[in-house]
C-alpha cells in the first residue's frame, strides 16, 4: 500500500485553493482592522456630532430693533437687554449695539443712569455709554455688534458680526449706523 | 446542653450549601485561608491581601486615599437620595433646593452632599501633597501618578457640573465665568489660538455656535440645556469614568509593588 499523505477530516476540502499566503493574510487583516477601526472613529465622530443640535431654541442671532427714531439721543436703551443682551446707544450722530457681556469674565453689568456709566457687579468694571472701560478689572471695551439697516427702513443687529475697539474695528462701516 | 444545641445550629449554618456558596473559603482561620477569603471577594479583591505595618500608620499616610473614597461612597450615597427630590428644569431646580432645605425630610443629605464635595476637593488635593513629599510617585508607581492626576482632574471637574445645579445667581455666572475659560482653548474653543485659522473659504469651522464651550453648553449661554447637560455629566458621565480610574488606581498600588515604604 502506498504510502498516502494524511488529510485530517477537519481540513477536507481542496486545500490547494483556499491556501493563502503570509503576505496576503497580513494584508487582509489590516484591511480588516482599518475598516474596524474606520467604523469606530464614525461612530465616536457621530457621538459628538449628538453634541451639537439642530435646532437652537435660543433668541435669533439677527433681529429687528424698530426706526432710529425709536431712539432718543443719548439714551441707553435697556429693552434688548433681556432677551437679546445687546445695548442700543444713540449718540448725537450715531447708533450702535454694544455686547452686554463684560470683557473681564463674562457677567453682565448694570447701566447706572445716575452716574452714565455700565458697571459690573461681578468685580466693579465700569464702562462708558460709548462701551469705553475704564475703571475695574475689563482689559478692553465692550464689543459692539453689526448693526445695519433692512429694506423696510427697520434696524437690523446681527449679533454673527462683532466690531473690537482694539482691534481699530468700531470705524468700520457697519460698527455703527449713522443718523 | 443548650450551648451544644446553638454550637451545632452555628455549625450546621457553616456547613450549609447557602453559606458555602456564598463564601466559599469558610472561616479564614491561618494567612493563607485569610489571603484566600481576600482575593475570592469581588469587594476586597482590589485592595491588597497583606499590608505592611507601615501602610496603617496614619502619620505616614494620613489616611487621605483612603477618605477621598470614603467621600466619594457618602457622595454616591447622598447623590442617589437627592435625584429622588430634584428636577434639573428653568422652572423647579431652584425651588427643588430650596424644598430639600426646609421640606424634605432628611433635607440635610443636600448638606452632607454639598459639604462633602469640598471636603473631598481638599482630602483629594492632601493626599496628592502625602504622595509628592512621601515620594510615591517616582517609578515603579509613576503610571499611578498620572491616574491620580486624571482622578484629581475628574473630582473639580464633578464639583464644576455640581456647582450648577442649585440653578441660582451663583451658580450660574460662576458656570458662565467658568466656561468662558473653554472659549479661549487653541483650536477647539471660538476665540482661542488658531481657531480663525480654521477655515474653508469664507466660512469659519469654529465660531461660537460650533466650539467647545457650545458643545459643553448645548447653546451659546447658560440655559436650560446647559443645566441638563450639567446634570447628566454630574450624575452619570463623570462618576462613571471616575469609578473606572478608581479601580485603575485601586489595582495598581498592589501591582506598582504595594503602598510606598517610610524613606
Amino acid at each position: 500500500m502506498a504510502k498516502e499523505k494524511f488529510i485530517p477530516k477537519a481540513s477536507v476540502g481542496s486545500s490547494q485553493d483556499n491556501e493563502i499566503s503570509r503576505g496576503k493574510f497580513i494584508s487582509v487583516l489590516s484591511i480588516g482592522w482599518l475598516a474596524f477601526l474606520a467604523g469606530l472613529g464614525g461612530f465616536f465622530t457621530a457621538l459628538g456630532r449628538m453634541f451639537f443640535p439642530n435646532v437652537s431654541f435660543e433668541p435669533p442671532q439677527e433681529f429687528k430693533i424698530g426706526f432710529a427714531d425709536d431712539f432718543e439721543v443719548g439714551k441707553v436703551d435697556l429693552r434688548f437687554k433681556k432677551e437679546f443682551n445687546v445695548w442700543v446707544v444713540r449718540d448725537k450722530e450715531s447708533i450702535y449695539a454694544l455686547s452686554t457681556v463684560c470683557t473681564h469674565l463674562g457677567c453682565t453689568p448694570n447701566w447706572l443712569e445716575a452716574e452714565k456709566k455700565f458697571k459690573c457687579p461681578c468685580h466693579g468694571s465700569g464702562f462708558r455709554s460709548t462701551g469705553m472701560h475704564f475703571e475695574g478689572p475689563a482689559p478692553r471695551p465692550l464689543e459692539r455688534y453689526r448693526i445695519f439697516l433692512a429694506s423696510d427702513g427697520q434696524i437690523v443687529v446681527d449679533k454673527n458680526k462683532k466690531f473690537n475697539f482694539e482691534k481699530g474695528e468700531w470705524t468700520r462701516p457697519e460698527a455703527s449706523l449713522k443718523v | 446542653m443548650a450551648e451544644n444545641e446553638k454550637k451545632s445550629i452555628l455549625n450546621y449554618l457553616l456547613e450549609s450549601q447557602l453559606y458555602k456558596s456564598i463564601i466559599r473559603s469558610g472561616v479564614p482561620r491561618t494567612r493563607r485561608q485569610r489571603m484566600y477569603a481576600v482575593l475570592g471577594n469581588v469587594f476586597l479583591h482590589l485592595h491588597p491581601a497583606r499590608l505592611p505595618r507601615h501602610a496603617v500608620k496614619i502619620g505616614y499616610t494620613w489616611c487621605m486615599g483612603g477618605l477621598s473614597f470614603f467621600i466619594f461612597v457618602v457622595l454616591t450615597i447622598t447623590g442617589i437620595m437627592l435625584m429622588f427630590y430634584y428636577r434639573p428644569t428653568v422652572e423647579y431646580a431652584f425651588t427643588d433646593i430650596i424644598d430639600l432645605g426646609e421640606q424634605a425630610p432628611l433635607g440635610i443629605m443636600r448638606e452632607l452632599h454639598r459639604w462633602g464635595a469640598h471636603a473631598m476637593v481638599l482630602t483629594v488635593w492632601l493626599h496628592m501633597l502625602r504622595v509628592f513629599m512621601t515620594g510615591s510617585y517616582k517609578p515603579p508607581r509613576e503610571f499611578n501618578w498620572a491616574v491620580g492626576t486624571i482622578l484629581m482632574t475628574l473630582t473639580m471637574f464633578l464639583s464644576f457640573t455640581g456647582y450648577l445645579l442649585p440653578w441660582d445667581q451663583l451658580a450660574i455666572w460662576a458656570i458662565t465665568v467658568g466656561t468662558n475659560m473653554a472659549r479661549a482653548h487653541p483650536f477647539i474653543g471660538s476665540e482661542g489660538p488658531g481657531a480663525s485659522l480654521l477655515t474653508i473659504g469664507d466660512l469659519n469651522l469654529v465660531t461660537a455656535s460650533s466650539d467647545v464651550r457650545y458643545a459643553l453648553l448645548g447653546g451659546r449661554f447658560v440655559g436650560e440645556a446647559t443645566l441638563l447637560r450639567f446634570y447628566v455629566l454630574h450624575c452619570i458621565l463623570v462618576p462613571f469614568i471616575a469609578m473606572i480610574f478608581m479601580a485603575v488606581h485601586f489595582w495598581r498600588i498592589r501591582k506598582d509593588g504595594g503602598i510606598s515604604g517610610p524613606l
